[in-house]
């Protein structure tokens, strides 16, 4: 046999066709569940740490002079921390575990060789964490959402290919039959994330281009790395659970494709509106500007689909605690939509520049994508685990401190921000003044930062004590197997 | 979805197309951009930044100063309508009127454009204004000249000369030396409400860090004019 073909075989990740269909989905879930658990574990991990650093620079940031006497913890080092733990700890995995999940449920496939996936997952989690250490030792680049040292890229990229690798794998071998849409944004998503991360690395730091063009590369960078890898992500999320959990099909789904559409076609344009009246060119900003305005159409589209599914059984929503997560996040990316259509050259010359900024990348970082995938987690853990979430108290109590700490969080930046802006712009007003009457923003950064550690905190405790059940279930069973412990022990 | 050939063509597109339209579109127009001068006969401009003053940039970027300082003075047509006190020699009234903030702020005499930040290894524009902008830094005499006690003061703690701001103090930058047969003439003083003084006996001077990283910002300046960038009048 061609050797060719042994490894097509070996990786080949089709189910066993003569099965029932609940044998194959939990073949399925069998197969994924030591990556998800790895991807969430770390993930999470991250997340907690970013809460912490983002919880210190906003002390920082209110009383200069708290922890001021350690260079390492400088407030423009913990913020890139915080932002990078964030971004490439939490949402990267989060959205590993959750892309290859769906992907291979929705394609009917399993997940072979999970030797490279622990390996790549190992790689990425050693690249951010030694990316953010040369962040609090030096290593900063002050390139936004590029902060860790271009050393890390390459480790980073090859992790990625290796574990986005099996999500394409399972699309390829995917059952005959409609693609769904959650399926497009996937693909999507793993495919354009690699292509724009390697873009920016390479026009940045490995061939950097002249002075601007740096700039223009980085504002696209950031806004395609939030709006065509984690919103799409989310997307994929959001019409997956809301149909299933609610046993209803999607209100309007043959829309589904204009939105899927639009949205790729115009998120790539967009990025340059954060640099209007900037050092770059008019046209620029302006495809800047009409990209981020025409985003407002995959939002309606998805607002239809998701809130006229939604809102057919509000009951049914209200008893699931993953669709109040996915809902709030749909919610919010309506929103999201709504502020991108109000890109102009005006909005941008109040606006941009400001904390409005930061409440927008937190408006789609946290209260859309985070959300979702808290969702997701809450929905996918029980069923590749074979277990029950412990606590339904500290469900609850994670969902109500993410929602009240993001909302409270993102309003309080928009409103501060743009009062920021107006003021910033008033040359009558003392510069001193406008850093000044940011104040009562800084505090709800504190406030809501602590609410929302006290939530991931909840998360955390309902993860670990739902992975030691799994565990201590595993050792019982093993040690059953031989002997060492009468059968009804592990046997359930 | 049945056609997948035009999923995976569309995608594909889609990552063609606006990569070419903005980044290589970009890079076509600006990416070999050389100095200028305003005028036929006057000097070119911008100059590279060299010694010290390259060593205090790196120092500005590990730090993270673009967290919270900007360096892209929006120009004289980023207008905004506003009321305004307009000052006459016995009167002053309030009327509407069209301002461009950053310029009348005195932050820069005209908007960055592309050539200034062409010799910048990255260009540090930055993304939020919890700071002033910085571009043009080093043409403020009254901070800079005769010495630089400003600069080191406020980095210091900035409260000193900026009272009221949340920029965090940078004393790390700084070393407590016992005063040797006569004070260092690098030595900074601090006033009285300075929380953080050094004991009798003893003086603080800038660390190379401070010193390069004061040169930097001194350095900073966008006080020259430019073929498609005049002061505005």
């Amino acid at each position: 046999m061609c050797p060719f073909e042994d490894l097509a075989s070996s990786i080949d990740p089709r189910t066993d066709s003569h099965l029932s269909e609940q044998a194959r989905l939990a073949q399925i879930d069998t197969s994924l569940r030591g990556p998800v658990f790895f991807f969430f574990a770390k993930a999470l991990g991250w997340l907690l740490l970013a809460s912490i650093f983002g919880l210190v620079a906003a002390v920082k940031i209110v009383n200069p002079e708290f922890l001021a006497g350690h260079e390492y913890l400088t407030y423009g080092r913990v913020f890139a921390a915080a932002v990078d733990s964030f971004v490439y700890g939490w949402g990267c995995q989060a959205a590993f575990a959750v892309a290859l999940w769906l992907m291979a449920r929705l394609c009917g496939t399993q997940v072979k060789h999970l030797g490279v996936l622990y390996i790549a997952g190992a790689f990425w989690n050693l690249g951010v964490l030694w990316g953010v250490g040369c962040i609090f030792f030096g290593g900063l680049t002050s390139v936004p959402l590029l902060e860790m040292p271009p050393q890390v890229a390459p480790l980073l990229g090859f992790s990625y290919v290796m574990i986005a690798l099996w999500g394409l794998l399972s699309f390829h071998y995917r059952q005959p039959g409609p693609v769904y849409v959650s399926q497009w944004y996937l693909l999507a998503a793993l495919l354009l994330f690699p292509w724009i991360g390697f873009s920016a690395e390479l026009m940045i730091f490995f061939v950097p281009a002249r002075g601007v063009v740096q700039s223009v590369v980085d504002a696209w960078f950031v806004n395609s790395l939030l709006w065509l890898w984690f919103v799409p992500v989310a997307l994929a999320v959001m019409y997956y659970l809301l149909p299933k959990i609610l046993g209803r099909a999607i209100f309007g789904y043959y829309l589904s494709v204009l939105g899927f559409w639009s949205l790729v076609t115009f998120a790539g344009w967009a990025g340059t509106h954060f640099l209007v009246y900037g050092p770059i060119p008019a046209w620029l900003q302006t495809v800047g500007i009409v990209g981020n305005t025409m985003l407002l159409i995959p939002a309606i589209i998805a607002s239809l689909n998701l809130h006229g599914t939604a809102l057919a059984d509000p009951k049914g929503v209200w008893a699931s605690p993953v669709l109040r997560f996915v809902v709030f996040s749909s919610v919010a990316f309506s929103l999201a939509g709504l502020v991108a259509a109000l890109s102009s050259r005006e909005f941008g010359l109040v606006t941009n520049l400001t904390q409005f900024t930061a409440g927008n990348g937190l408006h789609l970082l946290y209260a859309v994508f985070s959300m979702a995938m808290f969702g997701a987690a809450y929905y996918i853990l029980p069923r590749v685990l074979g277990r029950e979430w412990p606590s339904a108290i500290l469900i609850k109590a994670h969902f109500w401190s993410a929602a009240l700490g993001i909302s409270v969080l993102v309003l309080a930046l928009y409103y501060f921000g743009w009062r920021q802006g107006v003021e910033i712009n008033n040359p009558e007003i003392d510069f001193i003044t406008t850093v000044q009457n940011t104040d009562t923003l800084n505090r709800i950064r504190v406030g809501a930062g602590a609410l929302l550690l006290v939530g991931h905190l909840a998360f955390f405790v309902n993860f670990a004590w739902m992975a030691a059940g799994a565990a201590c279930e595993c050792c019982c069973a093993c040690l059953s197997r031989f002997g060492l412990l009468p059968a009804t022990g592990g046997a359930r | 979805m049945k056609n997948l050939p035009v999923l995976y063509c569309g995608i594909l597109f889609m990552l063609i197309a606006p990569w070419c339209g903005l980044i290589l579109g970009s890079n076509v127009q600006l990416g070999s951009l050389q100095p200028g001068a305003a005028e036929d006969g006057d000097p070119v401009y911008p100059k590279i930044t060299g010694g010290l003053a390259a060593q205090g940039r790196a120092v500005y970027t590990e730090m993270g100063c673009v967290y919270c300082h900007t360096q892209q003075p929006r120009p004289a047509s980023a207008e905004i309508l506003q009321l305004q006190t307009v000052k006459t020699n016995t009167t002053s009234r309030t009327e509407m009127a069209y301002v461009s903030p950053d310029i009348a702020r005195g932050w820069a005499k005209r908007g960055a454009v592309p050539r200034d930040y062409i010799y910048d290894e990255h260009p540090l524009l930055g993304l939020f204004r919890n700071g002033p902008d910085l571009a043009d830094i080093g043409s403020n005499a009254a901070l800079s000249l005769p010495t630089s006690i400003w600069h080191y003061q406020h980095l210091y703690d900035p409260q000193i000369t900026s009272k009221g701001s949340m920029m965090p103090p940078f004393r790390f930058l700084f070393k407590t030396q016992k005063i040797g047969d006569r004070p260092s003439p690098l030595a900074i003083t601090l006033p009285d409400s300075e929380p953080i003084r050094p004991a009798p006996g003893y003086e603080v001077v800038p660390t190379e860090r401070a010193i390069a990283l004061v040169a930097y910002l001194r350095s900073l300046n966008q006080d020259y004019e430019l073929p498609e960038a005049k002061f505005s009048r």
